[in-house]
């Protein structure tokens, strides 16, 4: 979904905050960006999918992303965001991210493709974006959204 | 000319159609010189054909009209129905419902051009005894054109959707002109001329295409006539039939070449192919309105139809057609729709006015509550109302299916039919044809007997009985299936269950007939001694159960061995809208379908006993196995110990269970949500719904905890 594109115009990131660390999302599989509300409990699922949230008449699963990357839950703050993501397979499922920054434009120079790297940390980022200095480590919402049951499912 | 747009409307039509000549076909079998069922026939596939051609499907085209013409010989007495015409007539319909699956599927028809259908029906006609020497001769005419006609196919093949020049009909000396023309190696050619909307001269138009047709060939045959053509009795397209010595193209563009003409369309005149269409023009005179109405509803293009044939083709291959599903809808049912929706505006407003009136007093505003209210529920009644279609179009193919049956086991049977009108919703009727026939299939194969004589023995019929009946029950549609024929042996169940080590032996012991009948339901659990085409590779009734319970229903069987088999299928009318019960358990909200539920009882804690480490309760004489759900859910119960329980009885089939509550809040309609593919490894949970604060309850299945 973010591999590099070939033309060399900048691809849109929102960055986005969780634990310590900044995270860029693709722009362009983002629905939509709400704050945190009630979320429903589904019972017997994986620890990470908080519930599910009724998104203008619809259920949105909700998954914690701090959980599935190994951090420790913390309370919701002011900055506590959902960002709704459109995918091809699962259709619309909401991260919880610590706080939403910007949105960042990288140019195809700007990305450094990491090499595969089976241990878990990097699982989850494919790239990393320089801007101004700083770094954004590029989500790979294929690796986030792996769930070995809901692989066997698909 | 983009017919894409009527795509959906061809293959509903073409799947009625074919559906009615199934019906009708049938019939037809069963009294072969009805004229009533030969003239339905004989109508439906005179209209398939128009349809096809007007689409562009030339095969389908081709054996609708080779079906058609078989009619036409049968309608004028000149040949009988016998069984073997009857059972290539059913090939056909096959291979036609074939086409429009391709079509469907594809958009395309697909390539098989279904000779050997085609040849049997023209045996059949040449079989025939009178007018069979006339017949033979044309043929053999109109195969010396045939190597032409294979040579122009490409501009003779994209005509076809407008042929109207086809439906001429010739006198005989007309023919006999036109064989001496093909003798003499002049082109006899077809030629509908349509003229643009917006023209104000049709006939001073017509009569220059006339001039300009006349320069390259004779005209023999015109449709209207030249007279009604200068009288202007015409719609927007006429025919001609010229002889000529000029091809095709140096016609169509003459003609074309005249102002305000949008288009010109032609092909070579088959002789064959002549005589059936001239009785098909006679008793269908209203018939060719279906063309002109199509030709009417296209933008006006000068282009020639060549090149638009070939862009709806291109068309057709680009986007591969995702065919909507449709509801045919009654219009009386929309302008209810449209009235309760008008309802519900003035509803609204009341509503606005009585909040903002100042000092607005409580009562207003719930006297227009109740009046939304009931708006919105006639609302819901008419939506639903809207969806339910009958069981019919499903059912209706299962006489065909019956008859097949027959014919390949070598049985006798007879399947009768009731409550097709019965209606259900239109997502339920699409599913449920499988299932249905898995068990008409199973009743013909498995429970009828074999053996006619052990029928006898049994002081049955020696055909064969299978019934399927449809009938509304509360909230819920029954269909039965029912056989009178060898029943479930028991016996055989068991002990096929032990053999293969679904249950043990003394679990086999303790379990009641009806509980081993029950085991058939299991994934590849077939009895059948021997495995047949038909039925008997294990993969039906765990296939037939699975998917109604995918529409919230249930299925059950009661057999009498030696006596025959009862299947019932109960569906809920409606899936999207239930009725439920709303409870709360461990502080959470979840909502019970109130489908399932029995009773509620108020149970004290020492009236739950402990039977084999489980808990259960006896009901007014029954024991039921209690359920705590908030153990199911993982949560923790709000009650304390002492406090009576609140136990919601819930039933599968026969089997009851009861549902440990922390508390209820009542009765509600919700709509039913899909959690989405992401979370839905959790059985318990068959869905989500959103109340009226916004908030997400989720919706218990019982029939996972049972």
């Amino acid at each position: 979904m973010n591999e590099v594109k070939v033309f060399s115009e900048a691809i849109q990131y929102i960055k986005i905050e969780v634990g310590e660390e900044f995270y860029g999302v693709d722009i362009s599989i983002i629905d939509n960006i709400v704050r945190m509300q009630r979320i429903t409990r589904v019972p017997n699922v994986a620890p990470y999918i908080k519930g599910v949230i009724n998104l203008r008449g619809e259920i949105v699963p909700i998954m914690n992303l701090r959980l599935k990357m190994g951090l420790e839950e913390i309370e919701y703050s002011k900055t506590t965001r959902i960002i709704i993501i459109k995918t091809e397979n699962f259709g619309k499922i909401g991260l919880i991210v610590d706080a939403v920054k910007e949105v960042v434009a990288l140019e195809e120079d700007q990305i450094e493709k990491l090499p595969y790297d089976n241990s878990d940390e990097n699982h989850f980022v494919n790239a990393v974006g320089k801007v101004d200095g700083s770094l954004v480590s590029l989500l790979d919402i294929n690796v986030v959204l792996y769930d070995k049951s809901s692989r066997e499912e698909a | 000319m983009d017919v894409s747009q009527y795509l959906d409307v061809f293959i509903d039509e073409s799947k009625e159609h074919l559906q009615n000549l199934n019906t009708q076909i049938l019939d037809l079998e069963q009294e072969p010189g009805n004229m009533d069922t030969i003239n339905e026939i004989f109508r439906a596939a005179h209209t398939l054909k128009g349809m096809a051609g007007t689409m562009g499907y030339k095969r389908m085209q081709n054996l609708t009209h080779n079906m058609e013409n078989v009619f036409s010989e049968v309608r004028n007495g000149e040949a009988k129905v016998n069984a073997a015409i009857v059972d290539v007539l059913f090939q056909c319909l096959d291979a036609l419902d074939e086409y429009v699956s391709n079509i469907q599927s594809t958009g395309d028809e697909g390539d098989n051009d279904n000779e050997n259908l085609i040849k049997v029906f023209n045996d059949f006609l040449e079989g025939k005894s009178s007018e069979g020497e006339a017949a033979k001769e044309e043929k053999s005419e109109a195969k010396e054109a045939e190597p032409e006609k294979a040579a122009v196919a490409e501009t003779a093949d994209s005509s076809d959707e407008d042929a109207s020049w086809k439906s001429i009909k010739f006198a005989e000396s007309q023919l006999v002109v036109m064989k001496e023309a093909i003798k003499e190696g002049k082109k006899v050619i077809g030629l509908t001329v349509t003229v643009q909307e917006s023209c104000i001269l049709k006939a001073a138009r017509a009569f220059l295409v006339y001039k300009a047709v006349e320069e390259l060939g004779e005209i023999i045959v015109s449709n209207p006539s030249a007279q009604d053509i200068e009288d202007e009795k015409f719609d927007l397209e006429f025919s001609l039939i010229v002889i000529s010595d000029s091809d095709i193209e140096a016609l169509k563009s003459a003609a074309t070449n005249v102002s305000e003409i949008e288009k010109a369309v032609g092909g070579y005149v088959q002789l064959d192919g002549a005589p059936a269409e001239e009785k098909a023009v006679e008793k269908n005179e209203s018939e060719p309105e279906n063309k002109p109405a199509v030709v009417a509803d296209k933008k006006p293009s000068t282009v020639d139809s060549g090149a638009n044939a070939a862009s709806v083709n291109k068309a057709a291959d680009k986007k591969k057609p995702v065919v909507n599903r449709t509801v045919r809808v009654d219009i009386e049912k929309l302008d209810d729709l449209m009235n309760l929706v008008s309802e519900l505006i003035i509803a609204k407003n009341s509503l606005v006015s009585a909040a903002t009136t100042k000092g607005a007093s409580t009562n207003n505003v719930n006297e227009q509550i109740e009046y939304l209210e009931s708006v919105t529920t006639n609302l819901h009644e008419s939506v639903m109302k809207v969806r339910m279609v009958p069981i019919e179009s499903v059912v209706n193919k299962f006489p065909r299916m019956i008859r097949d049956l027959q014919k390949k086991l070598g049985k006798k049977m007879e399947l009768y039919m009731s409550g097709e009108e019965t209606e259900l919703d239109r997502t339920v009727v699409d599913e449920i044809g499988d299932p249905l026939m898995h068990l008409l299939r199973n009743s013909a194969d498995h429970g009828i007997e074999d053996d006619v004589n052990l029928r006898k023995e049994r002081g049955k019929p020696e055909a064969g009985s299978i019934w399927l009946d449809a009938y509304q029950d509360g909230n819920n549609v029954v269909i039965e299936v029912r056989d009178d024929g060898n029943g479930i042996d028991v016996a055989a169940v068991r002990n096929k269950a032990i053999e293969r080590g679904t249950i043990t032996e003394e679990q086999a012991a303790s379990m009641s007939d009806p509980e081993i009948i029950n085991l058939l339901f299991l994934p590849s659990f077939s009895t059948a001694k021997q495995v047949s085409d038909i039925s008997g590779r294990g993969v039906g009734l765990d296939v037939v159960k699975s998917k109604i319970e995918s529409l919230s229903g249930e299925v059950d069987v009661k057999s009498v061995y030696g006596e025959g088999s009862k299947w019932t299928i109960r569906l809920p009318l409606t899936l999207a809208i239930i009725q439920s019960l709303m409870v709360v358990i461990g502080g959470e909200k979840y909502a019970i379908p109130l489908g399932n539920i029995q009773t509620i009882e108020s149970i004290v804690p020492d009236e739950i006993r402990t039977v084999q480490q489980k808990e259960v309760i006896n009901l007014r004489g029954s024991v039921i196995p209690i359920i705590r759900l908030n153990e199911v859910l993982g949560c923790e119960s709000t009650r304390k110990p002492e406090e009576d329980y609140i136990v919601v009885v819930v039933k599968k089939g026969d089997v009851q269970a009861g549902l440990v509550i922390d508390e209820l809040t009542g009765q509600q309609e919700i709509v039913i949500k899909s959690l989405g593919k992401y979370i839905n490894k959790s059985k318990v949970i068959s869905g989500a719904t959103i109340l009226g604060d916004g908030e997400v309850a989720l919706i218990i299945d019982p029939n996972a905890l049972i």
